[in-house]
């Protein structure tokens, strides 16, 4: 029985355009008065964040609580966790209070999987960012706001020509974006110094090139990633002008791309960094419309995962004896 | 199940019997039914210039513009057609796996004062029209709110009627109702069949 999301690989092409086309629907609803459905209610989401986020919090607590459900929001600051409880611990806690989903961010990959399949929790399991692996409600919003702009909102992706660029080494939305855009069918390069890929990125769905300005001429889409300083602990590039001017997108590169191409960051962004704030700016950036769309596609995620007996997407849970 | 009726059936054939069983109402009196009904709906509304018609998908809609035709070549004016898709305000959703929700379009005008018809192909436990009538409480506040529906079967659960009916159709509960419209099955009839076969909403 499908259950979980933690990995945009566990997504089929059918499952990822139905969140999509879902997701599509429940857009319309901000035009509307009372912005919220009756579809979740008695339900209860619990928000687990181990690491510090703004809008992944408040974008899965505003997709909750659009669809009635309960949100108990707990941040590792201030909980019982700087006091030295295990993740096993938190997740006991949390399945005595009876949460039927557990939206999991942790500084630790594959965390989000341990939380799934160790039998803790009895709930869906969602993956909001772990480590430096995946984050896949980000693929999927990215997903989304590309769809909207190249292929008219609806079906797949298929030869959409999508470029990420920067610090794909430490960016879980970078591998989760690989991964589902191959699944819809877009080919992805990837730029990046040598340094900034981690190993065994050959193996996965995309090329590869180490110069920025080659792909942009082709590209319908350029993401632009953040420089994750928080995360390096050793040097990468000589020096961040020198970063910013190989692999920044400034104004002279943006006007390489085509008419119709948008560039989108997943935020937080650094400007003047991996872009220019006159591009972040710009008229073809989608960067405050990827937040909007996260909302919608959260929404989505959750109706899919908890509206029904079962869920539609996912990933199924291997825990034995995880029916009970 | 494709449906076995041929579009150039002339009405008052003899039904056909096929896997998708009995057809009941043909392309033909599927047309008559829903220009009556058009007829009523002005009769009883004193063609009100606040008519709004909305659709339950997905075949409801369909039925929902059909009536707007109908009524615009009687009165020559446009009535604002749109659709609500009561999915997410199912008493059933728990039942099954979560499904694809379908689009709502509720007309520029909105239907605050309004007069609305909801529209559906076939009434029968009335859940489905009471789903609707909760959705439409987070779109609006219509001054009325009236149900037609192309058939209605019978063993109703909820204390719901319809104000006007294309054909009442007596079944028992092992029967299965379904109606096939040209937009979406490539003919217009309606079908009683037996329990196994595909169920009609």
């Amino acid at each position: 029985m499908k259950k979980h999301l933690i990995s945009a690989a566990d997504l089929s092409r059918d499952d990822a355009v139905l969140v999509l086309d879902t997701a599509e629907e429940l857009a319309r609803l901000a035009d509307r008065p009372i912005k919220k459905l009756p579809t979740l209610r008695g339900r209860t989401v619990v928000n687990l964040f181990f690491e510090d986020s703004t809008r992944t919090r408040i974008s899965f607590e505003a997709a909750a609580k659009r669809l009635s459900a309960d949100v108990i929001n707990f941040s590792a600051k201030g909980s019982s966790v700087s006091k030295g409880e295990t993740l096993k611990d938190t997740a006991l806690t949390l399945e005595a209070m009876g949460a039927d989903a557990v939206v999991v961010r942790h500084g630790a990959s594959g965390a989000p999987h341990r939380l799934a399949h160790s039998g803790w929790i009895g709930g869906s399991v969602v993956n909001a960012g772990d480590g430096t692996h995946e984050h896949p409600t980000q693929a999927l919003l990215d997903a989304y706001t590309m769809r909207r702009h190249l292929a008219g909102g609806a079906g797949a992706l298929d030869g959409r020509r999508i470029t990420i660029v920067g610090d794909v080494l430490h960016s879980r939305v970078a591998r989760s974006n690989v991964l589902l855009l191959a699944t819809l069918g877009a080919e992805v390069t990837l730029v990046a110094p040598p340094t900034l890929l981690p190993v065994g990125v050959e193996t996965w769905p995309c090329s590869i090139s180490y110069d920025l300005d080659a792909p942009l001429a082709t590209s319908d889409a350029v993401m632009m990633l953040r420089v994750q300083r928080e995360r390096m602990n050793a040097a990468f590039f000589p020096s961040t002008a020198e970063y910013s001017r190989r692999y920044g997108l400034d104004v002279r590169r943006a006007a390489l791309l085509p008419e119709h191409a948008i560039v989108m960051h997943p935020g937080p962004m650094n400007r003047g960094m991996e872009i220019a704030a006159d591009v972040a700016d710009g008229p073809r950036s989608v960067i405050v419309e990827q937040v909007a769309n996260g909302v919608s596609v959260r929404m989505a995620v959750l109706y899919l995962l908890l509206g029904g007996s079962e869920s539609a997407i996912g990933s199924a849970d291997t825990t034995e004896g995880a029916a009970a | 199940m494709s449906p076995e009726v041929s579009p150039e059936a002339p009405s008052g054939v003899a039904p056909a019997s096929g896997a998708d069983g009995k057809t009941v109402l043909d392309a033909a009196d599927v047309q008559r039914a829903l220009t009556r009904i058009a007829h009523e709906i002005l009769e009883r509304t004193k063609s009100s210039p606040d008519l709004v018609l909305l659709g339950i998908p997905t075949r409801g809609v369909p039925l929902a513009r059909r009536l707007a035709e109908r009524i615009d070549a009687v009165e020559g004016r446009e009535v604002p057609v749109g659709s609500l898709d009561i999915t997410m305000y199912r008493d059933d959703l728990r039942l099954r796996p979560a499904r694809t929700l379908e689009r709502t379009e509720i007309p520029a005008g909105g239907v605050d004062g309004k007069l609305v018809v909801l529209v559906d192909d076939v009434l029968f436990s009335g859940r489905t029209v009471r789903s609707a009538l909760t959705a439409l409480d987070d779109v609006g506040r219509p001054s009325s709110v009236q149900l037609a529906v192309l058939v209605d079967r019978g063993h109703r659960e909820l204390p719901i009627r319809a104000d006007y009916v294309g054909k009442n159709l007596p079944t028992s509960l092992t029967e299965t109702v379904r109606v096939n419209l040209a937009e979406h099955d490539g003919v217009d009839a309606v079908l009683i069949g037996h329990e196994g076969q595909e169920e009609a909403r």
